[in-house]
């Protein structure tokens, strides 16, 4: 598969010789790769700072903290902090996931101090202004409201509870009405004195900058930050495969499409088989028209406009998941389908021409995915957070070719129990429909 | 440009082949990869009632096969070469697009010249397509946004097609057959009313030579030029008052669509209007792929409503179309607020933009954040190959390369001019989503709160 890609356009993606990795003297790590095509520069980042902090009677603080940042600082008021950005036409913002509160913002390069300065100010800063702290709530209690009308989202986390209870990845990181009306304006303040620190920080930087530029710009915006008080990372609890079936409907009135999601607990990031699950999943329900389900389900059955599979790998474990909208009348048609596929899938290996297709299909996508700066970004961002290595992207090809139907065959064996899966569906209340 | 050939601007290279095919191409080197787009001129501007929908399922049954590349091999053909593909259908026009890797770019090529003429449309494929449309609908029918989007949309069209979806009625998509589908395709794929643009990793000459010997294999009895024949599309004529629509279903949330009849892309008020856009309600970014919006904390509507605890949220943006359109501006209410207060803080707000110039710094800072917007848009050679074509849908190219130049030329006047025409009260929609059993002078959280 190698002979596919020609050997220019295989050093144009990023490796050790165009992409520097260095660690400021105060904890930061800092990746920067040049690209002066566009007048541009994106940046993005994280702080081991993510909802795996919030307390179970306030889930939610971490993200409430992380879009609280730049509602005023010390220096700056909210409007002072946006008239600089969106005077310049950039951009800059914070959110939380489980493990980290990313960070993210693109500028013209000439702009590129601005948005270190800016990010700096409202990271080290922050004042919670107790006016903006309620206008933020009444927005997240909005967005909340409007969650719990969204059948995609409901059945989402209600499997994300169902695969991991008691466990960070089983609880949405934007929290719940009755947790974000527990959060005081005190406890943001307290999470981010104790849980922001430049130690835990990542920060990578692609775009019309020369590497060593980019350095002195982070090390003069970022290099005098330290903080004493910063908590240790929390131990998470294991996490275990389901021991039965769990089936759950969550009726949501007025609906006219039921959405689904069906799966089981996957790979961790770091796991051996994480590639040859990745490439299954492709074969299962991405590869063309979104593999054999979105085939089945889609193409020759005429179910659903959206039919797919997804699998996420996080530190500690991942989700496997087939999520698919379908009319209400077509649920369990579409269930036995799914499941017929992923029967076959445990028990068949795939064909080697499925494999291969989508082997070529990941190794020659990789040009397309890095050529603009956002994507450069995350794929480095990906690297150093899983510890990849910089020349990842250069053995990439290899790892993939690695894989064989007998590995993918294994993977799917270990993951996917028919007698073990969470399958859950939110729309129209199922004695409505015939 | 387009009729002259071999004329470049902004190093494009425009030509129109003998079959009347307009070809633009654009030489980028910076990365070995190959962006194709074809564009034909159809879209739901162009459907009858009885057929609305039928551009959109066109273009799925554009997924259904030909005979040379049938769908079995159609649909892993590009991504197994590493190449994403898509489709759009959108009001004027219906767009197909591949991204390869440099030296895979003929498939495509091969694949668009076939499907211009081939495809199939078994009637077994065109059943299996109407469920999955209707489930595409259902889909967005689970949202607020869109069944306040509908009306809107219905409310402010009353002879121009513009009025409908571009998904179409549930009732058409239940009616139209696999022969109406057929014929619309023949109607409109063809190569007088279609475009071929491509930027990327290539050599001009090499791939007009190309695509010349591709399109020269046009089936027996096809004309050289055929223009489709277009439903006659009456102008819309100018509102008489302010339409109000309401919406109600399930969940807690109001939500307000403002829209007013905007100007055609052609017209040079569309600048103006941008830049009043940017003001009002913060900038938006017209391209199709990439680079993303900017925040719009600080436009006008943001710091009156949202700031002042009116509303939640606020976004507003104008789309480039050949026929007016529609400004629009959605607002997600305050749960403790009535729509009725939020509309009147809306209504002082556009009143301040009709009696007060703005100043010169405030069109400053709209062009640069165009700029701004167009080189994070010029990072993809995606997003670069589309504005070849999609400029050239409701305008030219040149409108493309013009953009921020045009912005330059707009004045404080030009802006207030703006506002005292398009903005006046008569000239718009105004669309209202309320929870079921609310009206619009409540707001939601107006009852005994349980939580406490």
């Amino acid at each position: 598969m190698m002979s596919q890609i020609k050997p220019d356009s295989w050093k144009s993606l990023p490796g050790p010789d165009d992409t520097t990795r260095t660690v400021l003297p105060n904890g930061i790590t800092l990746l920067t790769r040049s690209n002066f095509n566009s007048p541009s520069v994106f940046m993005s980042g994280y702080l081991a700072s993510g909802s795996v902090f919030d307390p179970l009677d306030k889930l939610g603080l971490a993200d409430f903290t992380a879009l609280s940042l730049m509602r005023g600082t010390q220096a700056y008021s909210f409007q002072e902090i946006y008239d600089q950005l969106e005077s310049a036409g950039a951009s800059l913002g914070f959110g939380a996931s489980v493990h980290n509160v990313s960070f993210g913002g693109r500028a013209l390069a000439e702009d590129l101090s601005l948005l270190m300065r800016l990010l700096s100010e409202v990271m080290r800063r922050p004042v919670f202004p107790p006016e903006h702290v309620e206008r933020l709530r009444a927005q997240l209690l909005t967005a909340l409201a409007i969650r719990n009308q969204e059948t995609g989202d409901l059945a989402d986390m209600a499997f994300d509870e169902i695969i991991f209870p008691n466990h960070p990845y089983g609880r949405p990181e934007d929290g719940y009405p009755e947790t974000i009306q527990a959060i005081s304006r005190a406890d943001l303040v307290e999470f981010h004195r104790s849980h922001y620190g430049p130690n835990r920080m990542v920060v990578v930087i692609a775009g019309a900058v020369k590497a060593q530029q980019a350095i002195d710009q982070v090390q003069a915006a970022l290099g005098g930050w330290c903080n004493p008080s910063l908590e240790p990372l929390p131990e998470l609890p294991a996490v275990h495969d389901l021991e039965t079936s769990v089936r759950k409907h969550i009726p949501v009135a007025g609906k006219y499409q039921t959405d689904l999601v069906l799966g089981t607990m996957g790979p961790r990031r770091g796991s051996p088989d994480f590639m040859a699950a990745s490439l299954g999943n492709s074969i299962l329900g991405q590869f063309g028209m979104m593999g054999r389900i979105g085939d089945v389900v889609r193409e020759k059955a005429g179910l659903a406009y959206s039919a797919s599979t997804s699998l996420s790998a996080f530190i500690d474990a991942g989700v496997w998941e087939v999520s698919a909208g379908v009319n209400p009348a077509n649920l369990q048609r579409a269930i036995d389908l799914i499941l017929q596929e992923l029967q076959r899938f445990t028990r068949e290996p795939v064909s080697g021409e499925e494999l291969q297709d989508s082997q070529a299909n990941y190794i020659g996508q990789l040009p397309l995915s890095l050529e603009s700066n956002a994507g450069v970004v995350n794929a480095l961002l990906k690297i150093e957070r899983f510890q990849l290595g910089l020349d990842y992207y250069q053995r990439y090809p290899d790892l993939v070719e690695a894989v064989t139907p007998e590995m993918i065959q294994e993977a799917a064996q270990r993951y996917w129990h028919l007698d073990r899966l969470a399958v859950v569906s939110a729309g129209p209340d199922l004695h409505d429909v015939q | 440009m387009k009729q002259n050939k071999g004329e470049t601007l902004d190093h494009v290279t425009s030509t129109r082949l003998p079959n009347g095919l307009s070809v633009h191409l654009k030489e980028i080197h910076t990365a070995p990869i190959i962006s194709h787009w074809v564009w034909y001129r159809v879209g739901s501007r162009n459907e009858v009632p009885g057929k609305t929908g039928i551009s959109h399922w066109v273009e799925h049954m554009q997924f259904k096969g030909t005979p040379t590349f049938p769908s079995a091999v159609l649909d892993k053909a590009i991504s197994r070469e590493g190449g994403v593909w898509n489709a759009f259908t959108h009001l004027d026009w219906t767009t197909y697009y591949e991204t390869l890797p440099a030296d895979k770019i003929d498939l495509a090529l091969r694949l668009e010249a076939d499907r211009m003429y081939n495809s199939v449309f078994d009637p077994a494929e065109v059943e299996a397509e109407r469920t999955v449309i209707l489930s595409e609908r259902e889909g967005g029918e689970n949202e607020p946004l869109f069944r306040l989007g509908e009306a809107v949309q219905k409310a402010a069209f009353t002879v121009h097609p513009y009025g409908h979806e571009i998904i179409g009625e549930r009732s058409d998509l239940l009616n139209v057959q696999r022969d109406d589908l057929d014929a619309h395709y023949h109607n409109y794929y063809t190569p007088c009313n279609a475009l071929v643009a491509i930027a990327g990793d290539f050599r001009t000459e090499i791939m007009l030579a190309r695509l010349n010997e591709l399109y020269a294999n046009a089936p027996a009895g096809t004309s050289p030029c055929d223009q489709p024949a277009n439903p006659s599309i009456l102008a819309e004529p100018p509102l008489t008052g302010e339409q109000r629509v309401e919406v109600s279903g399930p969940g807690e949330t109001t939500y307000l669509q403002i829209a007013y009849r905007s100007p055609a892309a052609g017209n040079p008020d569309f600048f103006a209007f941008s830049v009043l856009d940017s003001l009002l309600s913060g900038p938006t970014s017209l391209n199709l792929f990439g680079g993303g919006g900017l925040s719009n904390k600080t436009s006008r509507l943001y710091r009156c409503l949202v700031e002042r605890d009116l509303a939640v949220s606020v976004h507003g943006g104008l789309q480039a179309t050949i026929d007016p359109f529609l400004y629009e501006v959605h607002l997600t209410v305050h749960p403790q607020r009535s729509p009725r207060e939020v509309l009147q803080a809306f209504d002082d707000e556009v009143r301040r933009l009709q009696d007060q110039r703005v100043s010169d710094q405030e069109i400053e800072r709209a062009i640069k954040q165009a700029r701004a917007l167009f080189a994070y848009g010029s990072e993809s050679i995606t997003n670069q190959a589309s504005w070849l074509g999609y400029a050239e849908m409701f305008a030219s190219y040149g409108w493309f390369t013009g953009y921020v130049e045009h912005l330059a030329a707009i004045t404080p006047a030009d802006v207030q001019r703006i506002a005292q025409t398009y903005l006046a009260p008569d000239n718009r929609i105004t669309g209202i989503y309320l929870p079921t059993g609310e009206s619009i002078d409540e707001g939601v959280d107006d009852e005994p709160d349980q939580a406490g």
